[in-house]
């Protein structure tokens, strides 16, 4: 694919980009994926009768073991704070199901842009913050599942297992530059 | 944070950051540093989540990349809560404290 680039004015800006095939496919299996890990995840919140009557939903307040569950879903206070635990375990059980909802929003939006065979992808501007957002969700993903470092190379040593997988987390990084540079500019 | 090339930018507006911090209000917003938020992205959050200028937002990053850590907003304890929420829908890395 080639960089993003804006078309129109005001209401009627479009981001637009060509994706290869391969390169929708790598994309959309790997938002299919987050999805699944952010599904199952939502499944483990209380969905007892109180919340049916109530239309509350409540998630879990302990966070996730996986550590990439726990990096989407982060605690909300910092551990330096004296009851961190209680506060982070409070929120976490309201807000949860939200950010998850929103979370598989944006995948979604990708998913429904984003032929299955590539080709043109055109964003309104809402679609384009979701694209920002799920791309980056699949960067934090990855970032966790490769451990990445802030001056991560451009590539890895042939017998290191995650050399393979390094470039595509290369590639989203700029394909996600190349789009928030479009859209801020 | 990183940046996939040489990012151009002032180092001059990092001293606006700390007009950020608000001393006499009860809850903060911290934005934590991490490997993998671009510089560019996190930059576009703070405008668009807090309606930052782009000095402003440019000096918050530069503070998350330099120190670690910065303070992006202040107020009430439920305003707060709020934006460690949207933050997170972001996926930066934010947690709330009482300001100290």
């Amino acid at each position: 694919m080639k960089t993003w680039k804006r078309q129109g004015r005001g209401d009627r800006t479009r981001y637009v980009a060509v994706l290869e095939r391969p390169e929708a496919q790598v994309l959309r299996g790997l938002m299919g994926q987050v999805d699944q890990m952010l599904t199952g995840r939502g499944a483990a919140g209380s969905e007892d009768e109180l919340a049916a009557l109530t239309g509350i939903r409540t998630g879990p307040s302990t966070p996730p073991d996986d550590p990439v569950l726990a990096r989407l879903l982060p605690d909300f206070a910092s551990s330096s704070e004296e009851d961190a635990g209680e506060v982070s375990a409070a929120l976490r059980s309201v807000r949860e199901p939200e950010l998850i909802e929103a979370k598989r929003a944006a995948i979604a939006t990708v998913l429904a842009t984003c032929p299955a065979g590539g080709g043109r992808i055109e964003l309104a501007p809402a679609q384009a913050e979701e694209w920002l957002a799920a791309v980056n969700d699949v960067r934090l993903a990855l970032g966790v599942a490769l451990d990445v470092s802030e001056d991560m190379p451009e590539q890895l040593p042939a017998d290191d297992p995650r050399a393979d997988h390094l470039p595509v987390y290369h590639w989203l990084t700029w394909l996600q530059d190349s789009l928030v540079t479009t859209v801020l500019g | 944070m990183s940046a996939p090339a040489e990012p151009e930018v002032d180092e001059r507006v990092e001293e606006a950051a700390d007009e950020a911090t608000l001393a006499d209000t009860p809850w903060q917003t911290i934005v934590w540093n991490d490997p993998v938020n671009l510089m560019s992205y996190v930059t576009y959050v703070f405008q668009k989540l807090f309606g930052y200028d782009k000095a402003k937002a440019t000096a918050l990053m530069l503070d998350v990349h330099h120190k670690g850590r910065a303070t992006v907003s202040s107020g009430s304890r439920e305003k707060v809560e709020g934006d460690v929420a949207r933050l997170h829908a972001m996926g930066l890395w934010a947690t709330m404290q009482r300001a100290s």
